[in-house]
This record gives C-alpha cells, sequence and structure tokens, in this order.
C-alpha cells in the first residue's frame, strides 16, 4: 500500500500550484509556428491511462457479466443491469456492503473528529509558543510522518492484542486519530501565517493562552483544519492493512476489506465459489460505492486542492 | 490594559520572550503526546521486545532474526520488493518529471490545470479500489486494454499475472494512484523556480530541453529526492496489492510476496509473533532510517 499515505504527504510541497505562467512565456508561445507534437501525445497517452481505468470502471457497473465479456468496453450497459447489480450487490450477505460503508463512514469521521481535536492545538502550539521538549516532539512528528504507516501494522496489533481491545472499533479509530503529518501542517500553518504580534496583542488584553488559542488562531485557522480534514478522511477510508489486520470480523470491516470479501466470491477469480457468487459488475458497482467519497470530496476541493494543498512546506 | 503604554507594553513584551514556563505548550500538545506514544513508541518498543524474547517471553538473542532469515520465503520476498522498488522509483522520478515539466510549459492554464486534476483523480481509489479495477484491467477477457494484451502474447489472467510480471504490475497499479499527486507537488515546485533564471536561460539560447535539464531539474533535485525517499520507504510496505492479488488468483501469484505479507503470514498463520515482529523490526528500522536521514540531511524541514 505505498499509495494511499503518499498522496496525503506529498502535498508539503512549495507554492500555490494555480498561478498563471509569466507574460513572456505566452507571447513566445504564440510566435512559434511548427509546434512539436511529442509533448501533446505524451500527455493526452497519461490521460487515457489515468482515466480510461475511471471511465471504464463507471461503464462495468452497468453490464451484465456476458455484455461485460463480449460488449465494447467503453459502452454503456443498460439501466436494467445496473439495478439487477445493484439488488444482487446490496442482497449479498443481507445488505453487506451498506454496513461495511457505514463502517467506514464511523470509523473515518470519528478519526477525523479526534484528529482535528488533537492536531490543530499540537501544531498551534509548537508555532506559537514555547515548552520544554517542544524541539524534540517536533523532530518526533517529522520522523513519525515520513514513516510508512504500514511499518507499524503488526506491532500495533501486538499491542491491541496484550491490552484485549481487538475487535473495538477504536482500535483502529484511536491509531487512525494519531495523524503526525496533520500536526506537521498545522505548524507550518501558524507559524508563517499567524503573526506573534497579534497572539501578544491579545495576552496584553487579557487573554487566557486557551483563550489567545480560541478567539484568535482557531477562526483564522480555516484553511488549516479543512486541508488537515481532507488528507485524514481520504488516508483513513482508503486504509486497507490497518483494519485488515485489526478488525476479526465481517460485520465491522470498511469498505476496503468488504471489498477484499466480495473478490473472494466472485467465480472467476475463486473457482470455489458455490451458490454464493458475486458476479463481476456487481464487484465493480461495490468498488465503485467504496470510491464514491472520497471522489465527491476530491471533485468539491479542487480549487482549494490546487491552490491550498501546496501551501504547506515554505515557510519564509 | 489595552490603554497600556508603549514603554509597558515593550517591558510586558520582553518578560514574555523570557523562558517561557510552557503550562500552556503542554497543555495544548498533552493528547498529541498520548497518541504519539500509544501509536507510535509503544507499538515500537512492543515490537521490539518481542522481536528479542521468545514464546515463553525469554530473551532469544536474534533467534527470531535467524528464524525468519532462514524461512524459504524470506530471500525472495526481499528480492520482489527490491525488483519493485526499482521499478517503481524510476517510473515515478522519469514519469512525474517528464510530466511536470510538459504540463509547465503548457500554455492553455486551464488545460494544464485541468489535466492536473484529472491526473490525481486515481488517488481517489487508492487501496483496495485500486487492486480491484487492475484486477479487471489485467483480465484479458474483460480489459478495455484486451488488444494491448493480446498484441503482447498473453490471452488469459493467468498468463499476465506470471510471477516475473508481477514488479511492473505492481508499479502499473502504485503509479496509476500515485503519480498524480506527486506530479501536482512537482508542478508547485517548478512554479517556485524565479521566472528570471529561465528567462535569462533562454536568452542565451537555452532551448525546451536546455533549459529543463539545466536549470529546472537541478532545482527540483531537492523535490525528487523527497519523492524518491517517500516512494521507497513505503514501497518497502507493499502489502495490499500482492494480499488482494492472491486472493483473486487462489494463492498462485503473489501470495508471500513482500515482507509485509511474510510478517502477517507469520503472526496469523504460524502465530509466531515473535518471528513476525523480528520481520517488523527489520522494516521498522528502515522506514526509520530513511526519515530519519532525510529530515536530518535534506535541510527540507529545518525545524526552527
Amino acid at each position: 500500500m505505498p499509495t494511499d499515505t503518499h498522496t496525503a504527504r506529498a502535498h508539503a510541497a512549495p507554492s500555490p500550484a494555480g498561478t498563471p505562467p509569466p507574460a513572456g512565456e505566452r507571447t513566445r508561445r504564440r510566435g512559434r509556428v511548427p509546434r512539436n507534437p511529442l509533448p501533446a501525445l505524451v500527455l493526452a497517452l497519461f490521460l487515457v491511462f489515468f482515466v480510461l481505468p475511471v471511465a471504464w470502471l463507471l461503464l462495468a457497473a452497468t453490464k451484465t457479466d456476458d455484455q461485460l465479456v463480449h460488449g465494447n468496453p467503453l459502452s454503456f450497459g443498460s439501466w436494467h443491469a445496473l439495478h439487477a447489480n445493484w439488488t444482487a450487490l446490496t442482497g449479498y450477505q443481507d445488505d453487506a456492503i451498506f454496513l461495511w460503508l457505514r463502517n467506514s463512514a464511523v470509523y473515518a469521521f470519528l478519526a477525523l473528529i479526534i484528529t482535528l481535536a488533537v492536531a490543530i492545538p499540537a501544531g498551534y502550539a509548537m508555532a506559537m509558543t514555547q515548552f520544554r521538549g517542544r524541539r524534540t516532539l517536533l523532530i518526533a512528528t517529522l520522523v513519525v510522518m515520513l514513516m510508512p504507516n504500514a511499518t507499524l501494522v503488526v506491532p500495533l496489533f501486538l499491542e491491541i492484542n496484550a491490552v484485549h481491545l481487538i475487535g473495538s472499533m477504536w482500535s483502529i479509530i484511536l491509531p487512525y486519530a494519531f495523524y503526525p503529518f496533520g500536526v506537521y501542517l498545522t505548524y507550518i500553518y501558524f507559524s508563517t501565517a499567524l503573526p506573534n504580534d497579534l497572539l501578544d496583542a491579545a495576552r496584553l488584553d487579557g487573554c487566557s493562552e486557551f483563550g489567545v488559542f480560541r478567539r484568535i488562531a482557531l477562526p483564522l485557522a480555516t484553511p488549516v483544519i479543512a486541508l488537515v480534514g481532507f488528507f485524514s478522511f481520504v488516508a483513513n477510508w482508503t486504509n486497507y492493512f490497518l483494519p485488515y489486520v485489526l478488525l476479526p470480523d465481517s460485520s465491522q470491516f470498511p469498505i476496503q476489506v468488504g471489498l477484499g470479501t466480495l473478490l473472494d466470491d466472485v467465480p472467476q477469480f475463486n473457482p470455489t465459489v458455490g451458490s454464493l457468487a458475486v458476479q463481476r459488475p456487481e464487484l465493480a458497482l461495490a468498488t465503485l460505492l467504496a470510491i464514491t467519497p472520497v471522489l465527491i470530496v476530491f471533485l468539491f476541493s479542487q480549487r482549494f486542492l490546487v491552490a491550498g494543498m501546496l501551501a504547506g512546506a515554505t515557510k519564509d | 490594559m489595552s490603554a497600556a503604554t508603549p514603554g509597558r507594553a515593550r517591558a510586558a513584551r520582553s518578560t514574555r520572550r523570557a523562558p517561557w514556563p510552557g503550562r500552556a505548550g503542554h497543555g495544548f500538545v498533552a493528547a498529541y503526546v498520548l497518541l504519539l506514544i500509544a501509536f507510535g513508541v509503544v507499538p515500537t518498543v512492543y515490537a521490539i521486545y518481542f522481536a528479542f524474547t521468545n514464546a515463553d517471553g525469554h530473551i532469544s538473542g536474534l533467534s527470531n532474526f535467524s528464524n525468519a532469515a532462514n524461512d524459504f520465503r524470506f530471500l525472495p520476498a526481499i528480492g520482489h520488493v527490491a525488483l519493485y522498488l526499482l521499478f517503481w522509483l524510476a517510473a515515478l522520478v522519469i514519469f512525474v518529471v517528464g510530466l511536470a515539466l510538459l504540463l509547465h510549459r503548457l500554455a492553455g492554464q486551464g488545460v494544464s490545470r485541468a489535466l492536473r486534476f484529472l491526473y490525481y483523480i486515481p488517488g481517489a481509489l487508492a487501496g483496495a479500489a485500486s487492486v480491484m479495477v487492475w484486477l479487471f484491467l489485467l483480465d484479458p477477457s474483460v480489459s478495455p486494454a484486451s488488444f494491448l494484451l493480446r498484441a503482447l502474447g498473453y490471452d488469459t489472467f493467468g498468463q499476465v499475472i506470471a510471477p516475473g510480471h508481477l514488479p511492473v504490475l505492481f508499479t502499473l497499479i502504485a503509479f496509476w494512484t500515485g503519480a498524480g499527486g506527486w506530479i501536482v507537488v512537482m508542478y508547485g515546485a517548478l512554479n517556485n523556480i524565479p521566472h528570471d533564471i529561465i528567462e535569462a536561460a533562454r536568452i542565451d539560447g537555452a532551448g525546451a530541453w536546455q533549459s529543463a535539464r539545466r536549470i529546472q531539474i537541478p532545482l527540483l533535485r531537492k523535490w525528487i529526492v523527497y519523492m524518491a525517499i517517500l516512494a521507497f520507504a513505503g514501497g518497502t510496505q507493499l502489502f495490499v496489492e500482492p494480499q488482494l492479488l492472491s486472493q483473486a488468483s487462489v494463492g498462485v501469484a503473489g501470495r508471500d510476496y513482500s515482507l509485509n505479507q511474510l510478517s502477517y503470514d507469520f503472526a496469523f498463520q504460524n502465530n509466531d509473533v515473535n518471528t513476525a515482529a523480528a520481520i517488523s523490526v527489520e522494516l521498522l528500522l528502515i522506514g526509520l532510517i530513511a526519515a530519519a536521514l532525510f529530515v536530518a540531511r535534506s535541510g527540507f524541514f529545518d525545524a526552527d
């Protein structure tokens, strides 16, 4: 699972990406006559590579298994087939798919709330106050943030097992809520965007330290709260390894692990399946349902993603 | 207090600059420190403890490590992961930098932004979903790219997922979900290069290729290293792709393919948590070294 946290960590990047190119570049471009077609071709090829599978997945959910095999791969099946797939999928193990989606939502949202409640004050304190151990904490945060989160899964299992919390939903929500990248983002945000003088002024006016945080820092923190929330939600929703290891019971699975269960019952991938069989278009539909929340978050945060997600790393 | 004279204000500020008692700071970070200890420090210590003891809790020296190393699956797993890392890092560095440079040169800003977003979309399918999609894409009987697979001489799913192909296939999946995010990052880094430098090079007669090679790529170096180190550390943790692939091929391909799978199997198939912990400690060490080296050497995160 090298990718799930990568996208998140990747965004500790330099500057807003949306800035238009300097005028010089444009005028130069207009003047050049025979353009080299190669760059456009490469970009188009990669566009197909990145987008075609998603488009195919959307269409696959509208087909019957027979259409999937014999029809044009990029054709629309029928509403009827989509409905049939939906009925079959939701019938699987008494609405298991809804249960898994609900589990995913519960885990991701509870973790999100705790993450925000923990990471925002921590990042703020590391940026704006002095306390003993601050530097150590900062370095520890950086190191843990750069470590892939899968490294700690088996050790976490051993720990959770020792305190007899295996099977409790908190056994994955609390590890999810530990989100050093969020703390780091908040730290960078406050140390670049919030002038110390402003806090000093509030302190002079008799504000308590907590009051300063609540009345001055928090209202100014909306962008970073959104940013941390976005990455935390996406990372937790797409996590597979941790719940796969820590949750023993199918009724507790998040949708990601549930997809694996469905996969086991697809006869083309597992010929030993008996009457429980899941057809391939149903699996495609389930995959689609599994990614929809993240896709929606992506679409709605597009503008803020492009402009905001790179705000992270430079602090000049 | 707000009516304080400037002199008094300055005095107050200078007392504040004196060593801060830190009680408030500690209050703000307390919950985070608790989580850091519970889910960062304790599992690490616990894994180390297990790695150096046997099933009865007695100190066992390095025997768990030699147990793991002598397992017939251990060396192949290292080989698999190393080969996968090679492909994955090469693909990432070449294509992400290349695509970011091309996107940066695009005249139409709207087009460039739309492409960056579209490239980024598969990121929404990270985890199990991406593997599901690629199981279909790699199956010639349903794949939209089946003509390509057949042209390469593969007519069945079994032929496509032959063991020798797996590093490339896992690279494809990882690149498909992960590259878009990195392209956005590289693009942002390119935007950060002062235009004057590029312009000066252009006046000196540097073409697109020259300025990319001599100016942009050297200035991107820091980011390329950042990406490579994170991708390396993440790549050593390969799990979900081979695990699901082995499910989809009834154990034919991808079983015990990576070190994480091996650790998982030791813990849950063989009930040998000590050897599982030994492998975890090794993986942990790799991640820790990569991260620490990066923090210490890159100057990327100048803490203060």
